[in-house]
């Protein structure tokens, strides 16, 4: 295969923020910043130039490491959704670089600070492991850059050194190492039964039989470990929400996409005739769950940060539902179609949202001096800007118009329509009345008046609540990709219909009526009367219930508990796809 | 029952060993150590894979040895890593456990009447 001038690229967009990564080590000091801020420049640039390169051919591109074609050697391979997928990133990455100027910019009096170079360094770290996620045509090389991406991950938890986070780090870094040896065996038992991890030879030779099963199944499973599908999800929540919020917003937006993709790669390229309908009906399950349980404790939640970070718990829900949606039973595989075009714009459009909402939680708590919900009155006059982009990355999540997640629940609808899998479809539209309560939730105290003006403790810079607001645009303008040449036309055609407004309507009144039920502090509610009237006996079994939810997931939570489920999961797996 | 066969289930032990160990034991280093003997395990299996897949006369396969190389490198340097980040808590924190105060606690008590005594919604207004 000859080295076109797309192709060569696809090892830069690999190695420039590594290089970045390794000079700014060396350099130190502010220097880390600068290496950074131009390998950013040049990694958006060719994340750009590879798509242009992608959209001109329209093929896959491919590169051959060193000359060696696989099964002996290693190649480089980027098709529509690793492009897409480099693109996003690049965006995001950008974006909160921006806002990470003003949290982690050089100290004034020159000298170095260990967080902010650290944060540069394994910014870039995070950046180039996912690039090689997306281009990686080789089930080790996948399992490289797995670990990379969680060994830039887990450091960026604990920046500030404090012994909570560095639990919450601890914590990250050993579930998803069990997540990585589970895997690691699954692709050992590949290499043992077939000889070659490479997927598109992968895609010839696999056949259903014990061994393909125990190894998909465990390596899917190692998979979700590091995504934080629920129930395997107990590092998540204290990790993303104890985070600096510059280092949160990487972490919620790009990292957990990574070890999705992988598993896009696996069942959709690597093996799309093994895992069968039953499989993906329990991922889509384990999915469905996510998105409730992760939405009821986020309305319990007292802080916005975690809050934000149950909200991310929510919404790797939604990714999941797609198997189920793909499956195509004439042949028995899965296909790709409109329901990975969907799964792959509502992992794009969380990332821009999600960043866009961390970034703006942080300058919400820098501006406060603390993140409490409750307490968030009068915030929406001091940062208003930041208010806005958490208002519209939430309307964004919701999959109003024209966001990216509309069209990707549009997608994922017809799929279902099309297959006949009306609950899956019945899932999608109670999740948008979920996270509408959460949102409103939030900006029902955001929007109050304050009982006294407070004086802000900090001022935040004008750069960052840019930043947050132009990745929330992102999130919430992505639909209009649909008129570019990456979706067929005729999506949006309906989107004004008549019977849009009254959906419309029904949805922010039910997510209200959700939000009434079970938010755990209500705006207005201060006093003890206020209070008292609203214990209806409604509110009061709702209430109860919210707390069943918080003690399941804190059941869940536990170490023991949650080990006893990975193995459990890989085992579910494993006899599903047995069954068919 | 040929030496590869034998060392698979060997490598089948020690990852069942090392699991049990992962999941059950409370202390954050013995957990780091029970990552490492399923790693062993998982190495172990791909060098039996090796030698059973050396139909060419070789001694071995080639191509999992190479892996293996950089498998161990990998575990190696999580373990390092792993390791810091204990060292680190143990020095801000003086202990070494990964149950935190927000994890062992119930959900905290309604700070809204909605779980208040009926009484409450008597009270004079």
């Amino acid at each position: 295969m000859p080295a076109t001038t797309g192709s060569v690229l696809l090892p830069l967009a690999v190695l420039v923020p590594f290089l970045g990564t390794i000079v700014g080590l060396v350099l130190g000091g502010r220097h880390a910043q600068r290496a950074a801020t131009v390998a950013i420049l040049a990694g958006i640039g060719i994340a750009l130039a590879i798509a242009h390169s992608m959209l001109d051919s329209g093929e896959t591109l491919a590169y051959v490491l060193g000359g060696w074609a696989p099964p002996l050697g290693i190649a480089l391979r980027a098709d529509g959704p690793a492009v897409v997928m480099m693109v996003a990133v690049a965006v995001v990455i950008g974006g909160i670089a921006v806002y990470a100027r003003g949290d982690f910019g050089a100290p004034a009096g020159g000298g170095e600070a260990r967080a902010p170079l650290m944060y540069w360094l394994l910014l870039l770290a995070v950046w180039g492991s996912l690039n090689l996620v997306f281009t990686s045509g080789d089930l080790f090389t996948l399992y490289v850059a797995l670990e990379l991406l969680t060994f830039a991950g887990v450091p960026l938890v604990c920046l500030d050194g404090k012994g909570e986070t560095l639990r919450a780090a601890l914590r990250y870094l050993l579930y998803a190492l069990a997540g990585s040896i589970f895997y690691l065996l699954g692709a050992v038992l590949v290499y043992g039964e077939y000889g070659t991890l490479d997927t598109v030879l992968l895609s010839e030779r696999v056949e259903p039989g014990p061994v393909a099963w125990a190894a998909a199944a465990l390596m899917t499973t190692g998979l979700l470990a590091k995504t934080a599908l629920f129930p395997l999800h107990l590092w998540l929540p204290p990790a993303h929400a104890g985070a600096p919020p510059a280092a949160s917003a990487v972490l919620s937006a790009l990292v957990v996409k990574g070890s999705f993709f992988i598993v896009v790669r696996l069942w959709f390229d690597a093996m799309p005739a093994l895992p069968g309908l039953t499989a993906a009906q329990v991922l889509a399950g384990l999915g469905a769950a996510a998105i409730l349980v992760g939405s009821v404790v986020a309305l319990r939640q007292e802080r916005l940060k975690l809050l934000i970070a149950y909200s991310t718990l929510a919404q790797i829900g939604y990714l999941f539902i797609i198997f189920p949606l793909a499956f195509d039973a004439a042949t028995g595989t899965l296909v790709r179609g409109e329901a990975l075009a969907g799964g792959l714009l509502q992992a794009v459009s969380h990332a821009t949202a999600k960043a866009a909402m961390f970034l703006s939680a942080g300058l919400i708590y820098a501006t406060l001096g603390h993140d409490r919900i409750a307490e968030l009155a009068g915030v929406a006059r001091q940062v208003p800007l930041a208010v806005l982009a958490f208002a519209l990355g939430g309307i964004a999540l919701t999959g109003a118009l024209p966001s990216g997640a509309y069209l990707a629940k549009k997608l994922l609808l017809d799929a279902a329509d099309g297959s006949g899998q009306w609950w899956w479809a019945l899932v999608l539209q109670a999740g948008g009345f979920f996270t509408t309560a959460y949102l409103l939730l939030v900006l029902a105290h955001a929007l109050r008046t304050p009982a006294a003006k407070a004086q802000p403790r900090a001022r935040v810079r004008r750069s960052q609540e840019l930043a947050a607001v132009a990745l929330a645009a992102c999130s919430l303008m992505l639909a209009l990709a649909a008129a570019g040449p990456l979706f067929p036309r005729g999506l949006l055609a309906d989107a004004f219909a008549p019977k849009a407004l009254p959906w419309l309507v029904a949805t922010v009144v039910g997510g209200a009526a959700i939000a009434l039920a079970l938010g755990r502090t209500l705006p207005g509610t201060a006093a003890p009367e206020a209070r008292a009237r609203l214990a209806t006996p409604v509110r009061r079994a709702a209430v109860a219930l919210g707390q069943g939810f918080e003690r399941g997931d804190a059941f869940l939570r536990r170490w023991h508990v949650a080990g006893v489920s990975l193995v459990a999961l890989a085992l579910a797996l494993g006899v599903a796809m047995w069954a068919g | 029952m040929n030496a590869p066969t034998v060392f698979g289930l060997l490598a089948a032990l020690l990852v069942g060993v090392g699991l049990y160990g992962f999941i059950v034991n409370p202390q954050p280093l013995r957990k780091i150590l029970a990552f490492n003997v399923i790693g062993s395990g998982v190495f172990l299996m791909f060098g039996a894979i090796a030698r059973r897949g050396a139909a060419y006369g070789l001694g071995g396969d080639p191509v999992p040895q190479a892996l293996l190389i950089t498998g161990i490198v990998v575990a190696f340097s999580a373990t390092a890593l792993a390791v810091t980040v204990l060292l680190r808590l143990f020095d801000e924190t003086g202990t070494a456990t990964l149950a935190s105060e927000t994890d062992a606690r119930a959900p905290a008590t309604e700070p809204a009447a909605a779980t208040a005594p009926p009484g409450a919604e008597k009270a004079p207004g």
